[in-house]
């Protein structure tokens, strides 16, 4: 028998006061955790997906959604834009670095991107198996999609049309699995990476108008010609461009450019130059991303003094249920007091059951906190909310002990200190 | 002497103070403090029991004198060395039997556990791991008895512990004091205004209305 074995008990004679406090502590605090967790993962995926790209150009439309599209690869991007246009700007001598990208097509739901080698230099990946694609119509899966997939290297499968499922399949031509990546915590991770060329050649054969579109028929006769024109070769069977832009004699579509600049003037003279001087459009990731983080921040914001207010509250009820049982034992108190306790012994067995309950709240808010955001992602076919990890823990969740904590000992000040003044001979002669 | 009190004067705010007659006990010896309502019996209880700060004279206790100790050191003396048994049980309703008797040694910072013999001599050993809830009025009674014993303490105090029990419990109740007490040489004071213990002790201190 101690002090705390003795707080104990008296909080589990009254199982359903102290039930009450420890779920209404614990709810505000899972709300907090969820909050910290999510704006934390999400701003931290932001920061690691948008690493390196500067600005990104495309057709005219949302600022954000071309962001939103081409960098975290989650919205609808805005359209596409002429290859011609694309490599004037990459021309430019405030740019550094542009790797082209090219969307439209999905497996299961995830994005097929059409792009070059640099896009995996700029995430800085590593194979898990396999090798980066060389040729058309060979592609590179991120770990999630592998896993996703059920593929391996070597494998084959065919794309659809559009970059959410439902659409028609594009089975003509089957992709090629030359490498799975390693997991990076990044965008890659979800995506499946072929060339440009690979994008373009699928598209060319679902359209099935343009006159040069090569078909099984073309290919034989090529063979037959032996090869010997330029224009008689099946691209197809050509090495992609593994930087820069892919070679074609027609004219081609891309769907953004991710770029780097050059100096620090490029910041104050791209952006405005493309979008006033061009039909495309540039945003820059960083501010976008802050913008849509300040819109959000209302919703937070309101949320986060939800959260606060039950804590609040919860504190409140810690201390009435507190200095109610307190009432109740005086008795009990000078009891104790007859004993041999000390003064400072009944205000340690007060604060104690103040704390106790505070420290339940909390393991069970982190937990409740950690388990609600598991059960959002388990149900959520949503793609952004899936990126959430809710078995990651931070070192801020000690601070919402330590917030938890604070609120126990404020609530148990005025009781426990009561405790302290009970007069024993008073309160024995009473009865 | 085991127990002595002089020149004893306590006052409340307020009101007339009260002195009390000077006394001495032995170890063993019991004694039975009587007196109208208001002739201050609790008060002189308090005072015995260092709950009460006399304003004048003081108590000795084996060579200790009460009001000199302060604070926790009281509070320790008291838990070590006197056992109370008040009016009513007023047991932890939280704690089991056990558990209630667990805690009087806990705080008093005595080591060992609770002897059986003392809760065979109660007759309360097979409700040691009873909720308090559970028993009757005469049990909660010997518990609270067994709770103020277990410390082998030098002065056992008793207010009134018989005025909530029926004519057989009580007669068991004083038994059990006085046999206790004999057995490990405590002194034993009970205040009581009840007819029926009156005859069971012979050693009588009377106090007088103020």
């Amino acid at each position: 028998m101690n002090l705390l074995t003795l707080s104990w008990r008296y909080l589990s004679f009254r199982p359903l006061a102290t039930g009450l406090n420890v779920i209404l502590l614990a709810f505000g605090l899972a709300i907090l955790t969820v909050l910290l967790l999510v704006q934390h993962q999400f701003e931290q995926k932001m920061t690691r997906d948008s690493a390196g790209i500067d600005l990104v150009v495309g057709a005219k439309g949302s600022p954000l959604q071309l962001i939103l599209s081409s960098v975290y690869q989650i919205d609808f991007p805005t359209g596409n834009i002429k290859m011609e246009e694309a490599q004037r700007i990459s021309r430019n001598r405030l740019v550094k670095q542009v790797i082209p990208l090219a969307m439209g097509d999905n497996v299961q739901g995830l994005r097929i991107l059409g792009t070059n080698h640099d896009y995996l230099d700029l995430y800085g990946v590593k194979f898990a198996a396999g090798k980066a694609w060389e040729k058309p119509f060979e592609v590179t899966l991120g770990a999630e999609s592998a896993q996703i997939l059920g593929l391996k290297v070597g494998d084959t499968f065919s794309g659809s049309h559009g970059i959410s499922v439902g659409s028609h399949d594009h089975d003509q031509h089957a992709f090629r699995i030359t490498g799975i990546l390693a997991p990076s915590g990044t965008v890659v991770d979800r995506l499946v990476l072929t060339s440009i060329e690979s994008v373009w050649y699928t598209h060319d054969e679902t359209g099935g108008t343009e006159a040069d579109t090569p078909t099984e028929e073309h290919k034989v006769s090529i063979a037959v010609e032996d090869g010997t024109l330029d224009e008689g070769i099946d691209p197809h069977l050509l090495p992609v461009a593994t930087q820069g832009f892919p070679i074609s004699d027609q004219e081609r579509e891309l769907t953004t450019l991710l770029i780097r600049y050059r100096n620090p003037m490029a910041a104050i003279q791209l952006p405005r130059m493309i979008n006033s001087g061009t039909s495309l459009q540039a945003a820059s990731p960083a501010f976008e991303m802050s913008r849509l983080l300040e819109l959000l921040g209302v919703g937070i914001n309101l949320l986060k003094g939800l959260a606060l207010a039950l804590v609040l509250i919860a504190g409140l009820s810690i201390f009435i249920a507190l200095y109610n049982s307190l009432k109740e034992r005086k008795y009990d108190l000078a009891i104790l007091r007859a004993l041999g306790a000390s003064r400072g012994q009944l205000m340690t067995l007060v604060f104690l059951e103040g704390i106790s309950l505070t420290i339940l709240g909390a393991i069970f808010g982190i937990a409740f906190g950690h388990g609600f955001l598991a059960l959002i992602v388990e149900f959520s076919s949503q793609e952004v909310v899936s990126l959430v990890d809710p078995w990651v823990f931070l070192a801020e969740e000690g601070l919402i002990f330590g917030y938890a904590l604070a609120v126990g000992i404020v609530a148990s000040l005025i009781p426990s200190w009561s405790a302290y003044q009970t007069s024993i001979a008073q309160q024995l002669t009473k009865a | 002497m085991l127990l002595q009190s002089t020149s004893l004067s306590f006052s409340y705010p307020g009101q007339p103070s009260l002195s009390f007659p000077d006394f001495s006990l032995a170890g063993g010896e019991a004694v039975l403090l009587l007196g109208k309502s208001g002739s201050g019996k609790t008060t002189f209880l308090n005072l015995l029991a260092g709950l009460l700060h006399p304003s004048q004279g003081q108590v000795i206790l084996d060579g200790t004198v009460l009001s000199a100790l302060q604070g926790h050191r009281l509070d320790l003396f008291r838990g070590q060395h006197i056992g109370i048994v008040f009016q009513k049980p007023h047991l932890i309703a939280a704690l089991t039997v056990k558990q209630n008797l667990d805690l009087a040694l806990f705080l008093s910072k005595k080591k060992g556990g609770t002897p059986t013999d003392l809760l065979q001599n109660l007759g309360i050993v097979g409700k040691s791991a009873a909720a308090v809830s559970t028993l009757s009025e005469g049990e909660a009674q010997r518990v609270s008895i067994a709770r103020a014993l277990i410390n082998t303490p030098k002065l056992i105090l008793a207010d009134e512990p018989t005025s909530s029990l029926d004519d057989d419990h009580a007669h068991r109740v004083i038994t059990l004091l006085k046999s206790e007490a004999a057995k490990i040489g405590a002194a034993l004071v009970i205040v009581t205004h009840d007819q029926r213990v009156k005859s069971e002790v012979s050693k009588v201190l009377e106090l007088k209305s103020a």
